[in-house]
């Protein structure tokens, strides 16, 4: 396809139809919500953590009700309780995080010029997870049965069953769901990154918000996972009596605050660089010039992304710890100011360097950064450990966490709303609602959350039902109140403004003249995305490149038709953005739906200890999952390939380390990685923490070293056989790639009751002592790898005999041979340790 | 119950938060100035009319006040800081007062002879003297806040933490739990006497006695007959329940409950009764079938107790 035939209105008429017919969303009651564009999915997933963030403000309304004056009792201590525990955690997993991850699957395909997001699918699945265990974290506040143990669940007092019922479960189960689905939405954004960007857009020519989506979501990858894994042992104690957090029994408390807080303080920056993101987008638009500092402003994010993981212990500054440690904590708490102030000072200097024209998006950046300053500035304070010695679990802390909160989440995703409505809606918001809006929210936020300072340091802790007359913060918590129902006020406006745009007149394409590629997006969208996949040359190139709005409107750039009647997208270099594929995506389809509700259905039976039906449900989830593989992936395409235009020509079908499919199941297993080495920092923590570990005495016998032994041989075997699998099957020896991955099935499975052999004819007893648990609980992890290992390596072998995988298409048991690797390291780690390291120590 | 300002960190009587006030001082101002400076550059970049700045200013606009700025500040600041980071020291003579967090109160034991005296929710400390604290918890977390005195300091079931306290005033003043602990979590307080040494060791030998004799017969022996020593201990009766607080010299203490009410008769009369209501989720249960007037006699029994 020519630069000439794309002159012809009839051919592009036709081409439009086409693509028209193949992203035409399904209609129908039910079948609607089988949709997997990112452009509905992403608008749901908006709209429901919106729906939460009301909820939870509403839940810290009713307590500013009950601390206006000392010793109120509107509400009591037990609902209080669950007011607190629930507002905090709605905000950040059910609001702050799902929000980064719902505006990122809108944005990010129009920001690369991309159809779609590589799996739709798994946005889809994500979000209805998401919908799914969201509703059942924050419905139970209607039954009386929401978690009241604070939104970090310390142990023991979450632990012991005979002092918490069932919240703590429904915390610890429904966010475990949560945390999965958040998860599945960062291995989506990275892959999206960097695999779906337009031809041209090398690393250093990305727009700034898609390099803070890879820097945010590569945290969520490495955050979270300790999180599930602290989920994992919280459970096992409450559910079976597994004593991990029991002092009594050879556990500490104290694993569990390192465990949360090594998600916790990422999680700080994993919800507010997605803020300084917008402003990255917003500003250079609004200063009509490009950012002055793009490297620095690179630089800054990894940089703060990477000191966010050392700092966690600033969390537990008055746990005891031993000084040196919070010299060095306070020192990286202190750091981690520095690149902030680096991507502050960018923006400030663009707008020194620009031309700036005033808009209402503009005053909540400038509005935001005044309270996130002020947070930050705070934020440095409590690093210093004789300062948050004072301040620590006090309303200091309280205000202080707001600010940061405020001035760098809420307020910039305000701005970013009225930036950007006219991007999803095609209509401005009103200047006239959203400015007073800013105004009363910015008075609401201060007169709210300044008093607090003062009211901490005077003596208030945080997570009080009520205070004294004696302490004197009366009239300072009467001051929040009344800020807080202002600033309730302020979001009210808000949403009346947006009630209001359906009756207002589309406005203008582009209509705040920005130069970066999202703002191709036309009044009129189409389902499609863009037009033509552009070539991309500079960092703003509706700036800078040449009459490009009209090029990509008009088919001239690549991929600018769907002659076969498939949704596909292009798929690039990781580094340099050369194309090498283009890439058929899945269609609407009820299995990720379906998918969400069966897993879903595991851990909310699990909250309820009706382990059987849960183990129907995970059956359920299985089938499913691999309905889904089989249908839906590496399918075998019905030609080679298929011009992209300007003459060049992309495979279908790619399978190894470039293809998106491979990308996925290695950065799935980073994250599965990481929640393992949770795992094993927990066994490795006891040791160091307790003098006599592993313990010695009758009852107390290892699992020896002769069974682990066995099992890491089986596993080593199981890994050899699929590596040699996929040699032997890429160079045609299709027989003998079977014969090998039945071996490897056989091996995988072998290793099961090898693994736990150990532990079992020990007869180690996991209630009785920590140490018997965190040796079965990585015996079982271990050995439930071993068993995916066997689904997936017959699943390879299925799809070699069904004729779905040949060595010319072999994505299938390249996937397979990624998971062997972590599988085997997996293994090494796990029976090294329990079972030589008892003999060495 | 005294005036306000009993527990703030601008009402210091310690030395560690004599330290912390003046900390929050300086460091408050440096924030204010910091804050209009960055106020102002905003605004000043949105509001100039002039030749906008060319892109090697802006770098330089960055490296300077983004990067070399906040690297100096910071480090002055953490120079300045580390030297309060260090542990005080509590040489051989410093006062040991063990404190243990239960739900929702607190055990205070001071060391002496005997095996020392053991006491509850009322924390006595002599001005000058160091005092090195020992803070433990019975059930789940907890966290010891004195904010006149010092920092706080957790409390954690399995460990044993140490919080070395230095008073230098006299006076009444409180501490509160700091660590959410459960449903009375907001109902954990204590109160601190700060005493002259020579008052200190009187008082503390006062307390190492046993119990007075009762003033109200009746009472004591409504004590005995609800089965109240099966929790509490009264030394010198038959009374030796070692769950519940000591209440050996309850009757000298200065509020009830945990820093909750005033300790006079009636208060007494309606906790003993209907604990629960008072404080709720409080191992401590209700005794309906309790009368009325039983429940006066032992509070009048409990009051005698001085």
């Amino acid at each position: 396809m020519s630069l000439h035939a794309q002159d012809d209105p009839a051919l592009r008429e036709a081409q439009e139809d086409r693509l028209r017919a193949v992203w035409k969303p399904p209609e129908g009651l039910f079948l609607r919500w089988t949709d997997t564009n990112n452009n509905r999915v992403g608008v749901w997933y908006v709209l429901t953590a919106f729906g939460f963030m009301l909820f939870a403000g509403v839940l810290a309304l009713i307590m500013r009700a009950q601390l206006a004056a000392p010793g109120n009792d509107l509400v009591n201590a037990s609902t209080f309780n669950q007011l607190f525990t629930l507002h905090g955690s709605m905000m950040m997993f059910l609001f702050a995080v799902p929000m980064f991850e719902a505006v990122s699957i809108i944005l990010l395909p129009q920001l690369l010029g991309a159809r779609d997001l590589p799996f739709p699918r798994l946005s889809a699945f994500g979000y209805w997870s998401f919908l799914i265990g969201g509703v059942f974290v924050a419905g139970s506040i209607f039954f009386d049965a929401a978690p009241d143990g604070g939104w970090f669940m310390y142990p023991p007092f979450t632990t012991r069953t005979d002092l918490s019922g069932l919240g703590a479960d429904i915390w610890m189960l429904g966010l475990s769901f949560i945390e999965v689905s958040s998860v599945a939405a960062a291995v989506e954004l990275i892959v999206g990154v960097l695999k779906c960007r337009p031809p041209g857009m090398r690393l250093n020519l990305m727009p700034l918000y898609a390099w803070y989506i890879l820097v945010v979501a590569v945290m969520i990858l490495f955050a979270f996972p300790p999180l599930i894994a602290g989920d994992l042992l919280f459970e096992m104690e409450r559910l079976l009596g597994w004593p991990f957090f029991d002092a009594a029994k050879g556990g500490d408390p104290i694993l569990w605050q390192h465990l949360f807080w090594i998600f916790g303080h990422p999680e700080v920056y994993i919800v507010f660089l997605p803020s300084i993101a917008l402003f990255a987008m917003l500003i250079p638009t609004f200063a009509q010039r490009p950012l002055v500092g793009y490297p620095w402003i690179v630089l800054a994010a990894v940089g703060t992304a990477f000191l966010s993981f050392g700092l966690w212990v600033h969390h537990m500054f008055a746990t005891g710890l031993p000084k040196i440690s919070l010299a060095f904590f306070s020192a990286a708490s202190e750091a981690v100011a520095i690149p902030t102030a680096v991507q502050i000072f960018a923006f400030i200097a663009t707008l020194w360097a620009g031309r700036v024209v005033w808009s209402t998006p503009l005053l909540y950046a400038v509005g935001s950064v005044a309270i996130f300053v002020i947070g930050g500035l705070t934020g440095v304070m409590v690093a210093i450990a004789p300062f948050d010695w004072q301040a620590h679990d006090t309303y200091f802390i309280v205000a202080h966490l707001h600010y940061v909160l405020i001035g760098g989440t809420l307020l910039p995703l305000f701005g970013g709303l009225y930036y950007y409505w006219p991007l999803i809606t095609g209509k401005k918001l009103s200047d006239r609602i959203g400015r007073t809006a800013f105004w009363v929210l910015f008075a609401g936020a201060n007169l709210t959350f300044f008093p607090m300072h003062l009211s901490g340091l005077m003596g208030m802790p945080r997570r009080v039902f009520t205070y004294p007359a004696e302490l004197g913060i009366g009239n300072l918590n009467l001051a929040s109140t009344v800020g807080s129902y202002l600033f309730a006020f302020g979001v009210l406006l808000v949403c009346v403004d947006l009630a209001l745009s359906p009756r207002r007149a589309k406005s203008p394409r582009n209509p705040w003249n920005a130069g970066t590629l999202e703002w191709l997006a036309h009044p009129d969208d189409e389902d499609w995305g863009i037009r033509s996949v552009p070539l991309i040359e500079s960092r703003y190139p509706i700036w800078e490149q040449k009459d490009f709005v009209q090029k990509v409107d008009e088919g001239r750039f690549f991929l600018p038709d769907a002659e076969e009647g498939r949704r596909e997208t292009i798929v690039t270099s990781v580094i340099d953005a050369r194309p090498v594929q283009v890439l058929r995506l899945g269609a609407p389809s009820a299995v990720p739906m379906m998918t969400a509700i069966a897993l879903g259905s595991v851990f909310i039976l699990t909250t309820y200890h009706l382990y059987t039906l849960a183990l129907v449900g995970a059956a359920a989830t299985l089938a499913l999952v691999l309905y889904w593989l089989w249908t839906g992936t590496a399918e075998i395409p019905e030609k080679e390939e298929k011009p992209i235009g300007h003459g060049m020509v992309m495979p279908l079908y790619i399978s190894g380390g470039s293809a998106t499919g491979w990308w996925a199941m290695f950065i799935t297993m980073l994250a599965d990685a990481t929640a393992f080495s949770g795992l094993v920092f927990g066994y490795y923590f006891f040791w160091t923490v307790r003098p006599e570990f592993p313990p010695t005495g009758p009852g107390f016998d290892g699992p020896g070293v002769l069974w682990p032994m066995v099992a890491l041989a089986l596993t080593a075997a199981s890994w050899g056989a699929t590596v040699a699998a996929r040699e032997t099957h890429a160079r045609g020896g299709v027989g003998t790639a079977r014969i090998l991955l039945a071996f490897g099935v056989v091996a995988s499975l072998a290793a099961i009751p090898a693994g736990l052999a150990g532990p079992w004819l020990s007869g180690m007893a996991p209630k009785l002592h920590v140490y018997p648990a965190i040796v079965w609980t990585l015996a079982i992890w271990t050995v439930a790898h071993s068993g995916v290992g066997a689904i997936a390596q017959g699943y390879a072998l299925a799809r070699s005999i069904a004729g779905r995988m040949t060595p010319r298409y072999d994505a299938d048991v390249r996937n397979v041979t990624v998971f062997m690797h972590f599988m085997l390291f997996t293994a090494v780690v796990t029976y090294l340790t329990i079972g030589l390291f008892p003999e060495a120590s | 119950m005294g005036g306000s300002g009993r527990q703030s960190l601008f009402a210091p009587f310690g030395v560690e938060a004599r330290y912390q006030l003046s900390l929050t001082g300086w460091l408050v101002l440096a924030a204010a100035i910091i804050l209009v400076g960055v106020l102002a550059l905003s605004i000043t970049g949105i509001r100039r009319k002039g030749k906008p700045i060319g892109h090697q200013s802006g770098i330089r606009m960055i490296w300077w006040l983004g990067a070399v700025f906040p690297t100096v500040t910071l480090f002055a600041l953490l120079v300045v800081t580390l030297p309060a980071m260090r542990p005080i020291v509590a040489g051989v003579d410093a006062l040991k007062i063990a404190v243990t967090g239960e739900q929702f109160w607190w055990r205070v034991g001071y060391a002496g002879p005997q095996g020392g005296v053991v006491t509850a929710n009322e924390l006595r400390v002599p001005v000058g003297r160091t005092v090195d604290l020992r803070l433990e918890a019975g059930d789940v977390l907890h966290s010891f806040w004195v904010p006149g005195l010092a920092g706080k300091m957790d409390m954690i079931p399995g460990r044993t933490n140490r919080l070395v306290v230095r008073a230098t005033k006299a006076g009444v003043y409180r501490g509160q739990c700091a660590e959410f602990c459960g449903l009375s979590h907001a109902l954990m307080a204590f109160d601190v006497v700060a005493m002259e040494p020579a008052a200190f060791d009187a008082w503390l030998a006062r307390e190492a006695a046993g119990a007075a004799a009762p003033v109200d017969a009746a009472g004591a022996a409504a004590f005995a007959r609800h089965g109240c020593g099966g929790c509490h201990a009264v030394r010198g009766t038959d009374a030796a329940g070692m769950i519940g607080p000591d209440l050996t010299h309850i009757g000298a203490r200065r509020s009830l409950g945990a820093g909750m009410q005033p300790m006079t008769i009636p208060n007494l009369a309606r906790f003993v009764r209907d604990a629960p209501s008072v404080k709720p989720g409080a191992r401590m249960p209700a005794y309906p079938q309790m009368t009325p007037e039983e429940a006066q006699a032992i509070a009048r029994y409990l009051k005698g107790l001085a």
